[in-house]
């Protein structure tokens, strides 16, 4: 006997992100998810934009690793509250980890959460947490031809950084390719190159960031 | 990795739904999978077979009917397939298009006994 379902295969996550994103806005916290390869400066990018931002918003960060609290200490080393979760070998973050991180948090004394979401190019592009905007990083030594090889976190993107900008001559990274694929494949993301560790280039994504959390706002009221 | 996680959430649909309906056996489930998530087919039927031991799919078969990427163009209207990564109107060469098809993750029917 057939049955039709005709259901999304990830329906049990979108429903949770969901549930997520109504939280979010009754508690009027912004929420950004950071995407990148292991080591592309998701991390560094966090610390740089907490250092920019801390004084106007109040910021809480969730740091997704499949092991280790590495990450989540460097961040409350600063002072800012941070949820580690460790998805123990998914190579991605889901709703429902999202969802208990963000029980253990105060959401009513948060403007800004910050989501680190585990390394990877490929998974985490399929998967709503509720967020209101997935950002991507690319640091430069990974090569400017990533986004033939991985189109899908460049299209979902609202905006791109290109990390480690300090190292493009090292690398012989071809900007002006990068900048076009990327456009290509999504005209509207803005590509904000940055050094994290120096606090080079972060000025303008951080200006994008608060311009997208006050809309937000203006939306919610 | 990615694979297992898609691999579970259809697996669950369909225990699901064969537990509503009384089912004592699972023979095939069709999916429908977009080119754009990246999925594998191959990775997809390796960790379904991982994923259904010991349960009532354990012999079943799983149906990908894989789609092609459309888009429509903002300029002109056009309607054209693409690849992963060619999302280019081929009537006037706009890049401005918008996604039709090709990021599904469906799980269609199942057939039970
Ligand atoms: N030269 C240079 N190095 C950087 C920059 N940003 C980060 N790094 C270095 O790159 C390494 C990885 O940075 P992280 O911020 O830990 O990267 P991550 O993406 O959080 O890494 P995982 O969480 O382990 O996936 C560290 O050694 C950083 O010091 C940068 O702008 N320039
Ligand atoms: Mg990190
Ligand atoms: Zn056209």
């Amino acid at each position: 006997m057939r049955v039709d379902i005709a259901k999304g295969i990830l329906e049990k996550n979108d429903t949770l992100a969901e549930g997520n994103r109504e939280l979010f806005a009754r508690n009027g916290v912004f929420v950004v998810d950071l995407m990148a390869s292991p080591g592309a400066g998701k991390t560094s990018t966090i610390l740089a934009t907490i250092a920019a931002l801390r004084d106007r918003y109040s910021i809480a960060v969730i740091e997704g690793d499949i092991a280790s609290r590495v990450d989540a200490e460097k961040i409350a080393a600063q002072g800012i509250p941070a949820v580690q979760i460790n998805t123990g070998g998914a190579c991605h973050l889901e709703s429902d980890m999202i969802r208990r991180a963000v029980d253990t948090l105060d959401l009513s004394e948060i403007d800004l959460l910050i989501i680190e979401n585990v390394g990877n190019l490929v998974c985490p592009t399929d998967f709503d947490l509720g967020e209101h905007a997935k950002i991507m990083i690319l640091s430069v030594p990974e090569g400017h031809d990533k986004p033939y090889k991985y189109p899908g976190i460049f299209q979902i993107s609202e905006a791109v950084i290109l990390n480690k900008y300090d190292t493009v001559s090292v690398f012989d990274f071809n900007e002006a390719e990068f900048r076009g694929v990327v456009h290509d494949l999504n005209p509207s993301a803005p590509i904000f190159a940055i050094s994290a560790t120096k606090g080079e280039g972060v000025d303008a994504w951080v200006e994008w960031l608060v311009a997208r959390i006050e809309a937000a706002k203006v939306v919610q009221s | 990795m990615h694979e297992m996680g898609i691999c579970d959430g259809i697996v669950t649909a369909a225990l699901e739904t064969a537990a509503k309906e009384r089912a004592v056996c699972i023979n095939s489930i069709d999916v429908t999978i977009g080119v754009l998530t990246e999925i594998q087919e191959e990775a997809l039927q390796f960790a379904f077979t991982v994923i259904t031991k010991d349960t009532i799919a354990d012999r079943s078969a799983l149906n990908v009917t894989m789609l092609k990427a459309r888009s429509v163009c903002g300029e002109c209207a056009a309607e054209f397939e693409h690849g992963r990564f060619d999302a280019k109107c081929p009537e006037c060469g706009s890049f401005v298009c918008s996604l039709l098809q090709g990021r599904e993750l469906r799980i269609d029917s199942i057939d039970i006994d």
